[in-house]
C-alpha cells in the first residue's frame, strides 16, 4: 500500500441559482410539481431555438474568477450528443473546445490545487421510475450548470474532502448556488489511479459515481485507493472503467467498462452566436467580487484576532461570519462576540431548526443582549431564553425582557426571603456545607435560581446563601 | 373571377375595396386545393377554415391565402415534416413566422408537402407520397419544398413559404416556373422551423410575381429574440424598377460545366443578353473553391442533421414502436420512423462527427466553408450581383434519381455554394426549355442586398412574361 502513490481528479457539476433556465425564460426552482417548470424550449420540441441567459455568464465568469480562472475573451457552446430519455434533444448544450475558465487552483494546505477548467452547460431532467413505467420530469431541464474540473492534482482522500469543502465555500461566498448536496445542487464524480512513489506517469485511471455527500467521496475514494493498490500489489491489472460508490455496502461496483464509454461527437452549436467577454466586464465582475475564505481567514487571524478554530466555524458559514462581522462594525469585544454567535445564537438557531438566513434577530440585538449580560440586567439562562424568541420573532431586546419580565434580580434584600426558604428546605445541602463541603452551597444557589424562575443573579445569590449559612453557623 | 390568376397583393387590393371578402377568397383557393391536389398531391393538410387571422391589418397582403410548408409549426395542428416518426406531432406553439404573417392578415389555407425533413431534391422521399410537377406530372416537382413551389405553379395559393437549406426553395421554384427566395441567413428567425442544417436553413417566400415575394419577406424578416442566430435589418423599399444600367452582373464561369444542360444554358445566356441590351455590364468572374461546395455541403448539413433529428427518438411525442426496452424503443422506433433518405444522412452525419473522423470531415468541411465564403467576398468586389442558372437541368422524372443519391445531390450543385456562404439568392422564372418545362435563372446578392435582387428581377418581370405563365390544366 505504502508503495503506491493516489492521484484524483474531481469532477463537479453546481447548479446556478438564476432565476431562469439557461436558454428560456422558465423559473429555475426546486420541488415544484412534475413539469410544471417547462416551455417547448426546455422539452425540446421540434422548431425550438435555445436564447442564452446572460446571468449565467456573470455567474459562470464571477465563479471562475473566485477560483482564479483566466475567462476566454471569447466562446461558443457545443452540442454533447447522446441519447437518454431525460434529455429532451438528445444533446446537451455544453462547452468542449474552449471553456468558460481555465487554469484557476484552490489553496489547500498552502498548497494550490490546480483547476482545469469551468464550463455552463443545461441539466438533463429526471427520470422516475414506478411500478407502471419509467416518468420523466423536466423541470430540472436546462436549469444552468457549471462544471468545474480539477487537475489530476489531489493525493489522497482527505485532500479531495478538503478541496470539496473549500470549493464549496468559495462558491457560496459569491453566492452563485447553495451547492446544496441533498438537492442536487451539487454533484461530484472523482477519478482515481495509483503509482508507483516516485512515478512521473499516471496509473490507469477508474472513475467513481454516485456519490452522495462530501463524506461518501471521501469514503469511496479511501476504498478505491485500497483496492486498486490490494489490486496491483498481488502484480494484477487496473482496467479503465466507471464504477458506482454503494453507500450501504461502503463499496464501489463496476457500472461500464472503457469499450462501452460514449463518444458525444461534440460539434459547434449552430443555434447559437459566438459570445465575447470584454476586458471591462472582467473588471467589473473582479471588483464585484465579494471577500473569499482566504482572505477572511487572514482578517479573522489578524484584524480580529480570533481563535483559529472559531474562526474557521464562522467562515466555514458565509451567513454567519456575514453576521459577526456586523455585529463586529463599532466594537472591539471581537473574541467576546464571536464566542456569543458560535455559543448561544447558533445553540438558539439549531434548536428552532433554522439558519443564519432566516432568522430575525439582527446583529444589533445580540450586542443589546451581551451588553445587558455584561453589566447584570440579564443573566445567561434569560439570555438563551431571549435569543430563542428573537430569532424567530424579531423584535425589541428590552421589551421581550420586559414582557417575559426577564431582568436579573441583583438587589440583595429581594432575594433574601428566597435564600432564607432554600435553607430552610436543604437540611442536607446545609449539613454537608458546615461539615467543609464548599461545593454543597452550589446546590442551594441553584435552588434559589429556580425559585426566581432564573432570573436572579447568581453571583449575589452565592454571596447571600453564605453570609447566612456562616451567620446561623456564629 | 380568375383569381388564382392574379396576384397576392392584387388579390389584397380587392379585398380593401370590398369588392372581395375574406371568405370569399379563403373558399376560392380551398376549393382549388380540393379539386386539384389529388393529382398534384402538393399539400398535405388544408383548412375548412382559416386559421385565425389579424382582419385588421393594413399589410399589403392582408387577407391573402398562403400555404406553408409542413416543417413549420403550427400551433394546434399537426406538424410532421412529412415524416411517420411525427405522425400525430401537435405544435402547442406557432413559429415566428406563422404569427407574423396571421398578424399581417394573411389567412393560412394548409400546409404543403416535402421531402421527409427537407432532405431531397425532388419531393419523393415524403412519407405522403411524391408531389406531381404542374407542368408535366410524371415529373418532380424539385425539392424540398416541392409542395410549396407546385401549389403557387399550379394556382392553389397566390403565395407559400418553404424553407431552404441548399437549394430547397430555388431548385424546386425553378422546377415549378415561380419565384423563390432564400434570404440572407439570419434574415427570417428560425423559431418553430424544424431543424435540418441549422447553419443553412432559411424560410423563404414562393410567388409568381416578384413584389408579392418582396412583400411576403418584409412581412416574415426581422430580428427575433427567440432565434439568436436572427439579425435586425432594415424592411425593403418597394421595387424601383426603372432603370438596370451600369449593375454590374458577375457570371460564374465554374457554373456553365458539363452536365449543364443545353436548354438550360441557352435559356441563362438570353436572359444575360437581355440585362446586357438594357445597359447591364456582364462580367465573368471566378468563385474557385465551387468544385468542393457539395461535398462540404453535405458533410455539415448532415453533421447538423444527424444531431437535429436525435430528438425524434419516440419518448415524449411523435410515433412510437412497441419495444421491451429503452434501446428498443430508440432502435425501432427510428428505423420505422425514418425514411431511408434520412437515415443515409443521419448515418452520414453521425460518421462525419465521430472521434477518429471529425478533424478529417466535419473540421476539414469547416473550413472550405470559409474558403467558400472568401470566394464570394472577392468576388463581390468585382460585380453588383451575381446570376447563374438554378439548376443544371428542368425537372426530371419521378423516380428518375431516387435511387442514385449522389446525382440527386448534383441536381443542387449551383444553389450550394451560396446557402454554404449565407448569401440571399432568388430564382426566378426566365424560359422554358423544347419540352415545354420551365428554367429559372437564380440572382445570388450580397449580404442583405435583397432589395438589389428584387429590383433586377423586377426590372425582368416588367419587361417579360414568363412568371405569367400557367400550365394549361391549371389556367
Ligand atoms: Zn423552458
Amino acid at each position: 500500500m505504502n508503495n503506491f502513490e493516489p492521484v484524483i481528479g474531481l469532477e463537479v457539476h453546481i447548479q446556478l441559482n438564476t432565476e431562469t433556465k439557461i436558454f428560456c425564460s422558465c423559473p429555475n426552482s426546486f420541488g415544484d410539481e412534475p413539469n410544471t417548470n417547462i416551455c417547448p424550449v426546455c422539452v425540446g420540441l421540434p422548431g425550438v431555438l435555445p436564447v442564452f441567459n446572460q446571468r449565467v455568464l456573470d455567474l459562470g465568469i464571477a465563479v471562475s474568477l473566485g477560483l482564479n480562472c483566466r475567462i476566454a475573451k471569447e466562446f461558443i457552446f457545443e452540442r454533447k450528443n447522446y441519447f437518454y430519455p431525460d434529455l429532451p434533444k438528445d444533446y446537451q448544450i455544453s462547452q468542449y473546445m474552449v471553456p468558460l475558465g481555465s487554469d484557476g487552483f484552490i489553496e489547500i494546505n498552502s498548497r494550490k490545487i490546480k483547476i482545469k477548467r469551468v464550463h455552463m452547460e443545461e441539466d438533463a431532467g429526471k427520470l422516475i421510475h414506478t411500478q407502471n413505467g419509467s416518468l420523466v420530469d423536466f423541470n430540472r431541464a436546462g436549469v444552468p450548470l457549471l462544471e468545474i474540473v480539477s487537475e489530476p492534482d489531489i493525493f489522497s482522500a482527505q485532500e479531495a474532502y478538503q478541496y470539496l469543502n473549500e470549493l464549496k465555500l468559495t462558491i457560496q461566498y459569491i453566492g452563485a448556488s447553495s451547492c446544496d448536496m441533498e438537492k442536487g445542487f451539487l454533484r461530484c464524480d472523482a477519478n482515481v489511479s495509483l503509482r508507483r512513489q516516485g512515478d512521473k506517469e499516471l496509473g490507469v485511471k477508474v472513475e467513481v459515481k454516485n456519490m452522495n455527500s462530501f463524506k461518501a467521496v471521501r469514503d469511496a475514494l479511501s476504498y478505491e485507493i485500497k483496492r486498486q493498490a490490494n489490486v496491483l500489489s498481488k502484480g494484477g491489472r487496473i482496467y479503465q472503467e466507471t464504477r458506482l460508490w454503494e453507500e450501504n455496502k461502503q463499496k464501489t461496483i463496476v457500472m461500464r467498462s472503457k469499450e462501452e464509454a460514449h463518444d458525444y461527437r461534440y460539434f459547434p452549436e449552430p443555434d447559437l452566436v459566438r459570445f465575447f467577454v470584454s476586458d471591462s466586464q472582467i473588471e467589473n465582475a473582479e471588483q464585484s467580487l465579494p471577500e473569499l475564505p482566504p482572505a477572511k481567514r487572514k482578517k479573522f487571524r489578524e484584524f480580529y484576532k480570533l481563535r483559529e478554530k472559531d474562526s474557521e466555524v464562522l467562515i466555514s458559514n458565509p451567513k454567519a461570519a456575514a453576521f459577526f462581522e456586523q455585529a463586529c462594525r463599532n466594537r472591539d469585544d471581537f473574541q467576546n462576540i464571536a464566542n456569543w454567535v458560535i455559543g448561544p445564537l447558533q445553540e438558539a438557531l439549531n434548536t428552532s431548526s433554522i439558519g443564519f438566513e432566516e432568522a430575525k434577530i439582527k446583529p444589533a440585538d445580540l450586542l443589546k443582549i451581551i451588553d445587558m449580560v455584561a453589566d447584570g440586567g440579564l443573566n445567561n439562562i434569560a439570555a438563551k431564553n431571549v435569543l430563542a424568541e428573537v430569532v424567530n420573532t424579531g423584535g425589541d431586546i428590552s421589551e421581550i425582557v420586559e414582557k417575559k419580565n426577564l431582568r436579573q434580580v441583583s438587589d440583595e434584600s429581594s432575594l433574601e426571603e428566597f435564600a432564607r426558604q432554600a435553607i430552610e428546605e436543604s437540611p442536607k445541602a446545609v449539613k454537608d456545607f458546615y461539615s467543609g463541603k464548599e461545593n454543597a452551597i452550589m446546590f442551594l444557589v441553584g435552588v434559589v435560581m429556580r425559585k426566581s424562575k432564573g432570573r436572579a443573579n447568581p453571583k449575589i445569590v452565592k454571596g447571600v446563601i453564605e453570609r447566612r449559612l456562616k451567620n446561623a453557623q456564629s | 373571377m380568375d383569381l388564382h390568376k392574379l396576384s397576392g397583393w392584387e388579390i389584397a387590393g380587392k379585398i380593401k375595396a370590398k369588392k372581395l371578402s375574406f371568405e370569399e377568397v379563403f373558399d376560392y383557393f380551398h376549393n382549388r386545393i380540393i379539386k386539384f391536389n389529388p393529382q398534384l398531391n402538393a399539400v398535405v393538410r388544408w383548412f375548412d377554415k382559416p386559421l385565425e387571422f389579424n382582419r385588421n391589418s393594413d399589410s399589403p397582403l392582408a387577407g391573402v391565402p398562403i400555404v406553408i410548408k409542413d416543417n413549420i409549426c403550427l400551433k394546434g395542428k399537426e406538424t410532421t415534416c412529412a415524416s411517420r416518426i411525427l405522425k400525430g406531432f401537435v405544435s402547442p406553439y406557432d413559429s415566428t413566422v406563422v404569427q407574423k404573417l396571421k398578424n399581417a392578415g394573411l389567412q393560412i389555407l394548409g400546409a404543403a408537402n416535402m421531402d421527409e425533413f427537407a432532405f431531397g431534391s425532388s419531393c419523393e422521399t415524403s412519407c405522403y407520397g411524391p408531389v406531381k410537377n404542374p407542368w408535366d406530372k410524371t415529373r418532380v416537382p424539385g425539392g424540398s419544398s416541392g409542395g410549396s413551389a407546385a401549389v403557387v405553379s399550379a394556382g392553389l395559393s397566390p403565395v407559400s413559404l418553404g424553407s431552404d437549406t441548399g437549394g430547397s426553395i430555388r431548385q424546386p421554384a425553378s422546377f415549378c416556373g415561380v419565384c423563390g427566395l432564400k434570404p440572407t441567413y439570419g434574415k427570417v428567425s428560425r423559431y418553430g422551423l424544424i431543424a435540418f442544417g441549422s447553419s443553412f436553413d432559411q424560410i423563404g417566400p414562393f410567388s409568381r410575381d416578384i413584389q408579392d415575394c418582396l412583400y411576403l419577406l418584409n412581412i416574415i424578416s426581422g430580428k427575433d429574440p427567440k432565434d439568436s442566430t436572427s439579425v435586425q435589418a432594415e424592411p425593403l423599399k418597394n421595387l424601383s424598377v426603372q432603370d438596370i444600367s451600369g449593375l454590374c452582373i458577375g457570371v460564374p464561369k465554374e457554373y456553365f460545366i458539363e452536365g449543364l444542360s443545353e436548354d438550360v444554358d441557352k435559356t441563362i445566356r438570353q436572359a444575360l443578353s437581355f440585362f446586357k441590351n438594357n445597359g447591364a455590364v456582364i462580367k465573368e468572374i471566378s468563385l474557385p473553391s465551387t468544385e468542393y461546395s457539395v461535398a462540404v455541403y453535405y458533410i455539415l448539413a448532415s453533421s447538423e442533421a444527424s444531431s437535429n433529428l436525435s430528438r425524434f427518438d419516440g419518448i415524449k411525442y411523435g410515433h412510437r414502436e412497441k419495444a421491451e426496452s429503452l434501446s428498443e424503443v430508440y432502435f425501432k422506433t427510428r428505423a420505422k420512423g425514418f425514411g431511408r433518405e434520412a437515415k443515409r444522412r443521419i448515418m452520414l452525419g453521425t460518421f462525419s462527427l465521430s472521434s477518429g473522423y471529425y478533424e478529417a470531415y466535419y473540421l476539414k468541411a469547416l473550413k472550405a466553408r470559409q474558403l467558400i465564403k472568401e470566394d464570394f467576398k472577392a468576388a463581390f468586389k468585382k460585380c453588383d450581383l451575381m446570376i447563374t442558372p438554378t439548376s443544371p437541368t428542368a425537372a426530371f422524372k419521378i423516380g428518375e434519381k431516387l435511387d442514385n443519391p449522389l446525382s440527386m445531390y448534383l441536381s443542387d450543385i449551383f444553389t450550394i455554394s451560396a446557402s454554404l456562404a449565407g448569401l440571399p439568392a432568388l430564382s426566378v422564372p426566365c424560359g422554358f426549355t423544347s419540352q415545354g418545362l420551365p428554367v429559372g435563372m437564380q440572382i445570388i446578392g450580397n449580404y442583405f442586398q435583397e432589395e438589389m435582387l428584387f429590383n433586377l428581377a423586377g426590372f425582368y418581370q416588367k419587361n417579360t412574361d414568363w412568371h405569367k405563365k400557367i400550365p394549361q390544366e391549371y389556367e
